[in-house]
């Protein structure tokens, strides 16, 4: 019967679409309250210390100003994600630079620029630590004065707020078959791998509007906050305690959001709840937005990392045995690095057989603006160390790169590094075969190779092979337990009511398509209601490649709920028409007054997770991929570039093809960006380059083709089958393209970004440089960690 | 404060600002054109990108004084009686807008880019869009949407 409309899988304009290329699409800073305030805040000026004195400058007139301290708040002075480590504002300790010490508001936004200068602070510093080799040294000397971070009730130890330890199998097992492995192995391959931070340059910054409601006696009755955001009911949570209401005194909006990349998940939590302080205590609406610059030195960027590599590998190129230790940057705060961390350490072993894994992991505290949740989220780190080594393996073993991964690929039937059975179809080497024809990479090999001889730019091709899982990791979908409801209208539309927001990546479109395939009426049809929080359930927030396959099917599910009231009540026939299903639903809703169909979360039963032992099902579905990265390093200006670039996935049924491609083009970009462009400059903890000006993201003249190929297995768990795909395109670029450059060049890079300079640095201090060299006493042949 | 005068999107407008305030404000401000979309308010990103007298400008760096006597064309203006411009037709279709933060600016230099070359190569398009980022969609379906705009112009 899905037949007659197979909406699902076809392109329909995206819902807000034609408000967004009319420009009339209302963001947050495009709406103004009545009486409508500004906020800013005043910042941290060092990383680590404490405020001794708080001074006004007289020449400003702040009886004008509303001031608020942390002495305000009228609940508990913190941001609360996992732990409540994360205050509101400072008070007295300051842990990283830029952190939030007061707030200010002032009818007119020109005059807070004045405002915010003119609050002196001074502060007793104390030393900071701003790497993970710093706060790791700290602990292991037992320096107490560079320990920054104690630990908590919900976890962590001394600079290290979350580790994992995960085993194929039994810890003693997995541990003796290790040991026996390295013993016997052909050989062994080491490599140590890292990755910088990342910021999500969503093109829209950070800003919210908060309203604070009193009672006939002026006691706080409600807060609203409207902004843009991904996960309305995150910043609920956050306001109940900064300002000790119930969950249902705390409203919160989400309006057109314009990017966020997983800049939006945690970070609303902090700038809504400064909002409603300043709205609290000035008895106004108050709007807070950043400017570029506030933006990018306060706000959370991708996890910095640190991964190392041990592989054990018989001649044949068959891994018997590997140990990964991961260290990730965590930031001042824990923010929501356990989760990120969780994800890395999940993917770490990629789309491969392991006989015996280990994989340590952990995320330490430094004095840097606490780094949180971006696209990808912790995966990209760890594929980038894999992807990279696995080229190294083969080098060892003197087998190809594509060789040596179709030797050990996971399949159908196999199990995971955590226990999962792969029950549905997995054909990684159907992937690998079509990717590298797709992209012609065999015949690049062979040509670049007799090219590269004559020319100073050098051309090479090199790959991916990854996976990335959907939805909340372990146990997580059961914990959120969503809620999703569909209602009939008045005029006997459907209506989606979820709190799954829309920034871009279409979900307003997709669930309507769902919706509108279950029940067989127009996708022009249906209607997705706003998200706020007093009119939308708590559909889980969005994030981790859930909404399709996760929330899609509660609305799928919905629409049948709704269809099955309808056939009982009504007696709507098996097969309809859309007239014949709106003359039911006005005629259930004249007898009824509403019609609303409500459905939760199901854990699937034979998904189980044991989060003590760190295995199990790690998540119900994956997508997998090879991607494939075409390269020319320019040897006079030492200027890498991507060339051409060719990504194929199995992401389940493609609900919408068109915004498909986009969300993979535009991941794959993101991928580019952080493999050759984007860099983050610290200086004490603080990004020097927080601007677009010189933190440097891909522009349209400087990406290649991007080729977008889908391999359509359809999944269970997912409406219509199928899988996430949001953040899958972010893992593949970086290790992809650093894989061909080393096919280009000769030379192995480990660490992203690769900027020219880093390029000219290797090829200036290398043996044979010549009159090149920078300095040529220096021995460079250190990288032979091979042992045969 | 200095007297403006402005005609924006063919509607002739008169105003007091200040003469340093940015070009942006006075659009978004003064005269309630939201369309126009501040994201890095240092002439990088294009998201504020507006045609001056027929040239594409970044209004975060044009002081209103700068403007003074100025033709203007918005995104509001782009758009006539409500029907969609083949410009946002081509972008809506073909997956040009995402967020839809950059769309505004993106859609004006499209038009500044076809006016220039009717025709465009892809490097033309590839050069001529450069000065306006987007975060969400590796250009690719922008690009697609400028080449079927273009083909869409040469046919009426």
């Amino acid at each position: 019967m899905q037949e007659s409309q197979p909406i699902l899988g076809a392109s329909p304009l995206r819902k807000e679409g034609r408000a967004k290329v009319l420009g009339a699409a209302r963001y947050i800073d495009d709406i103004t309250l009545p009486g409508m305030w500004h906020g800013a805040t005043v910042r941290s000026s060092i990383a680590r210390g404490t405020i001794r004195s708080i001074t006004f400058d007289p020449a400003i007139d702040w009886p004008q100003f509303t001031i608020v301290r942390a002495t305000d708040i009228p609940g508990e002075n913190t941001i609360v994600h996992l732990t409540k480590d994360h205050p509101c504002l400072a008070d007295p300790h300051i842990n990283h630079p830029n952190e939030p010490i007061l707030l200010l508001a002032h009818p007119d936004k020109t005059a807070l620029i004045a405002a915010v200068k003119g609050v002196k602070i001074e502060y007793d510093e104390l030393p900071g630590v701003f790497t993970i080799e710093d706060s790791e040294a700290a602990v292991e000397n037992e320096d107490a004065a560079r320990i920054i971070w104690p630990g908590s009730d919900a976890g962590g130890t001394a600079n290290c707020f979350k580790q994992y330890l995960m085993y194929t199998g039994d810890k003693d097992e997995a541990e003796a078959g290790i040991n026996a492995a390295f013993e016997a192995a052909d050989f062994v391959v080491e490599g140590e791998y890292s990755t910088g931070a990342q910021e999500q340059l969503y093109i829209e910054n950070n800003g919210v509007i908060a309203e604070c409601f009193r009672d006939a006696l002026g006691a706080i009755e409600s807060v609203c906050v409207r902004g843009s955001m991904q996960c309305p009911y995150y910043l609920v949570h956050a306001l109940t305690l900064v300002f000790n209401l119930p969950e249902d005194k705390c409203r919160v909006i989400q309006v057109e959001t314009g990017g966020a990349f997983g800049g939006k998940e945690d970070f609303p939590s902090v700038i809504g709840s400064h909002a409603a302080l300043l709205a609290m205590k000035c008895g106004h609406p108050v709007k807070i937005v950043y400017d570029r610059a506030e933006d990018m030195a306060a706000t959370t960027k991708r996890h910095p990392s640190r991964t190392r590599h041990r592989t054990a590998v018989s001649k044949d190129g068959r891994l018997l045995a590997g140990t990964i230790d991961i260290a990730i940057d965590g930031g001042a705060y824990a923010t929501l690095s356990p989760v990120v961390l969780s994800r890395a350490t999940i993917h770490a072993p990629g789309p491969y057989k392991w006989p015996h894994l280990r994989v340590r992991a952990k995320a330490m505290a430094t004095n840097i603006p606490p780094h949180g949740a971006f696209r990808g989220f912790g995966a990209p780190q760890s594929l980038f160390a894999l992807e990279r080594h696995m080229d190294k393996v083969a080098q060892a073993v003197g087998l190809s790169a594509e060789e040596l991964r179709r030797r050990n690929f996971l399949a159908t039937g196999d199990c995971t590094a955590t226990g999962q059975l792969l029950s549905e179809p997995v054909d990684m080497q159907h992937l690998l075969t079509r990717a590298l024809a797709d992209s012609g990479y065999h015949e690049k090999l062979a040509r670049f190779e007799e090219e590269n001889k004559t020319s100073s730019i050098k051309r090479g091709v090199g790959f991916a092979a990854f996976m990335h899982g959907t939805g909340f990791t372990g146990s997580g979908e059961r914990r959120l337990n969503s809620l999703v409801h569909v209602d009939i209208l008045e005029d006997g539309r459907p209506c989606i009511l979820v709190s799954s927001t829309e920034f871009g990546q279409g979900t307003n479109t997709i669930l309507s398509q769902v919706a509108a395939q279950t029940l067989r009426m127009p996708y022009e049809s249906i209607v997705v209601a706003q998200p706020d929080t007093s009119v939308v359930p708590n559909s889980g927030p969005t994030v981790a490649s859930r909404t399709a396959m996760i929330v899609g099917k509660l609305v799928e599910r919905a629409c049948e709920k709704t269809l099955a009231t309808l056939r009982e009540s009504e007696g709507l026939p098996e097969d309809f028409t859309p007239q014949q299903f709106t003359a039911a639903t006005l005629a259930y809703r004249a007898k009824h007054g509403s019609l609303r169909s409500s459905v939760r979360y199901e854990p699937v039963a034979k998904i189980y997770w044991d989060d003590d032992l760190y295995r199990g099902d790690a998540y119900p579905g994956y997508a997998w991929a090879v991607y494939v990265a075409e390269v020319a390093v320019d040897m006079n200006t030492y200027m890498a570039t991507c060339t051409r670039f060719d990504a194929l996935q199995e992401v389940g049924k493609v609900m919408h093809p068109v915004l498909a491609k986009g969300q993979i083009e535009g991941g794959v970009a993101q991928g580019i960006g952080y493999a050759l462009y984007e860099k983050c400059v610290w200086q004490n903890g603080h990004m020097a380059n927080n601007q677009m000006t010189n933190y440097i993201m891909p522009t349209s003249a400087d990406l290649p083709p991007i080729h977008v190929h889908f391999e359509e297995t359809p999944c269970i768990h997912g409406p219509g089958g199928a899988k996430g795909i949001g953040e899958l395109p972010m893992d593949g670029p970086a290790p992809a393209i650093l894989n061909a450059i080393e096919n280009a060049t000769g030379m192995s890079f480990t660490a992203i970004p690769l900027l020219p300079e880093d390029i000219f640095e290797r090829v200036t201090a290398m043996k044979n440089a010549g009159s090149e060299a920078l300095n040529p006493g220096v021995d460079l042949d250190t990288e032979s960690e091979v042992t045969a | 404060m200095s007297k403006i005068n402005l005609r924006v999107n063919g509607e002739s407008q008169s105003i007091d600002v200040p003469p340093m305030k940015r070009l942006l404000d006075v659009l978004r401000e003064d005269l309630h054109l939201t369309g126009t979309k501040e994201g890095c308010g240092e002439g990088e990103c294009g998201a504020c990108a507006v045609l001056m007298n027929g040239e594409l400008v970044n209004s975060c760096l044009i002081p209103a004084l700068q403007a003074s006597g100025a033709t203007l064309c918005t995104i509001e203006g782009v758009a006539q009686n409500n029907t969609l411009h083949p410009i946002q037709q081509c972008f809506l279709e073909r997956g040009g807008a995402q967020c839809g933060i950059c769309t505004p600016g993106m859609i004006l230099a499209t038009h500044h880019l076809l006016d220039k070359y009717p025709d465009p190569t892809m490097e033309q398009i590839q050069e001529g869009l450069a000065g306006n980022l987007c975060r969400c969609t590796g250009y690719m379906r922008i690009f697609e949407s400028v080449k079927k705009a273009a083909e869409v112009r040469a046919t009426t």
